[in-house]
């Protein structure tokens, strides 16, 4: 019997490769370990439009192609370790699984705020269907919301948070929020528009202790000011899914280190033939940039990367892997579209628009532009994507 | 053959990443908002369903 391709994560990483890999005419079989119980998902929604209205998996589920159907999806079950050298891994479940290819997709999961009385309740985080389904209980009309962390996911579950009533207080170590990678200017405006919606801001603090005997009831921070809440939802950040590769002979830095064809690399810089990596976790080199790898936590990622895995693994693939990173992110009733790598930049300047309205900054790194990033005007951000190109 | 689409326009955010993917079906007007043409080629198959796969919003849908 052949062997299947097995993917280890059930995320959308995970989905695409599967339809990607049937797209491009590889019929055999594929086996999807996932350790959500859930089928895969769209998670941007959990801290926006769904965080605010009904949380369900229907709302969220992405739909289920015939191309897939005969895919064997193995949910909520973790995998606990896997030997490279034999082509195995095996579950939380005790069982092994011999693999012809493996397809590591098994992305982030959040950073939790380590303190001492870290053991209450009350404490959330967003990644999961689960996570967003028991923070929305909490949202309540007047309940007080500690938001910690400041970036994309901080600044749109507040802005969630106080759509539905809540008090709000983002607390965060930067001087701004998301200031990187969106600049200290947009970044100042941001936090302009969500203290015009309510919204509070500590910043250039961090979280020493919790208050609370079983639930969280308050934070202490290292100004020793306490603030006090009902609901504390973490965003500080995320962890790489990768503890389950150790011992093996992969570079897990930080993720998992591909060459162009999301193949892992040795430590000798030779890549595993038959072992690749897609998603928020694959760290690779964007021939649109340099030669740095880096993980790219963008929506597009998985999706990009799981059809370059399909076209190298079926002979398909032409040319360099080189995905434009797109994002988007909704706070109130602004719609932000960016493309690029905006952290790389040396500088940035507003190119259209005017900052107390509808704006667009470009981002550039010696000149050249590597981002460009918008607050509505979505055709003039658009017009921009054609500079990312590989010419 | 043709191919039917449908934009569920509650959940559309006009994000026009569909654009890119499929220029000959969907384009965002002057105003920024999505327009999109309800009946498309069977030729267009491959582009509308990676338009469906990049939505952000998942709203586009192939009807059957």
């Amino acid at each position: 019997m052949t062997k299947p391709v097995i993917i280890v994560g059930a995320s959308m990483g995970g989905l695409r490769a599967a339809e990607a890999l049937r797209r491009f005419g590889y019929a055999g079989p594929i086996t999807v370990i996932g350790e959500e119980r859930h089928a895969p998902y769209n998670r941007p929604p959990l801290s926006k439009e769904v965080l605010a209205a009904e949380v369900s998996h229907e709302a969220v589920a992405f739909p289920q192609r015939e191309s897939t159907a005969d895919v064997n999806w193995v949910l909520g079950t973790g995998v606990e370790r896997a030997d490279l050298e034999h082509g195995t891994v095996t579950d939380s479940k005790g069982e092994t699984h011999a693999y012809g290819t493996l397809i590591i997709a098994t992305g982030l999961r959040p950073k939790r705020l380590e303190v001492q009385n870290s053991e209450l309740t009350g404490r959330h985080a967003v990644r999961t269907l689960d996570d967003a389904i028991g923070l929305r209980k909490e949202l309540k009309p007047g309940a007080r919301v500690v938001v910690l962390g400041a970036g994309f996911i901080g600044c749109e579950v507040a802005a969630t948070a106080r759509k539905l009533g809540c008090e709000v207080t983002v607390v965060a170590p930067g001087s701004h929020p998301i200031t990187r990678p969106l600049g200290v200017e947009l970044a100042k405006e941001l936090q302009r528009r969500h203290e015009a919606m309510g919204v509070r801001f500590v910043m250039k603090t961090s979280v020493t202790d919790l208050v609370g005997t079983t639930a969280v009831e308050g934070i202490v921070l290292d100004t020793g000011d306490i603030i006090f809440c009902d609901v504390l939802i973490e965003a500080i950040g995320s962890h790489t899914n990768t503890e389950w590769l150790e011992g093996n002979d992969l570079d897990l830095t930080n993720g998992v280190l591909t060459d162009n064809d999301m193949r892992a690399v040795k430590a000798n810089g030779e890549a595993w033939p038959n072992v690749f990596a897609i998603g928020d976790v694959a760290r690779f080199a964007n021939p649109l940039f340099d030669a740095e790898p880096r993980r790219v936590e963008h929506w597009n990622i998985p999706t990009d990367t799981a059809k370059r895995v399909a076209q190298v693994f079926t002979g398909q693939a032409e040319g360099q892997f080189a995905p434009i990173p797109s994002f988007w992110s909704d706070q109130y009733d602004m719609h932000i579209l960016a493309y690029g790598l905006l952290a790389l930049a040396d500088e940035v300047k507003l190119i259209a628009g005017e900052l107390q309205g509808e704006c667009v900054f470009g981002y550039y790194r010696e000149g050249k532009m590597v981002g460009v990033c918008g607050i509505g005007m979505r055709t003039t951000v658009m017009g921009y994507r054609k500079e990312f190109e590989l010419k | 053959m043709t191919i039917k689409i449908d934009v569920d326009m509650t959940k559309c955010q006009h994000y026009g990443q569909c654009v890119f993917e499929a220029p000959d079906v969907f384009r965002l007007n002057a105003d920024d908002k999505l327009e999109y043409t309800a009946e498309a080629d069977d030729s267009e198959l491959a582009n509308i369903e990676a338009a469906i796969d990049v939505c952000p919003m998942q709203a586009i849908f192939i009807v059957k």
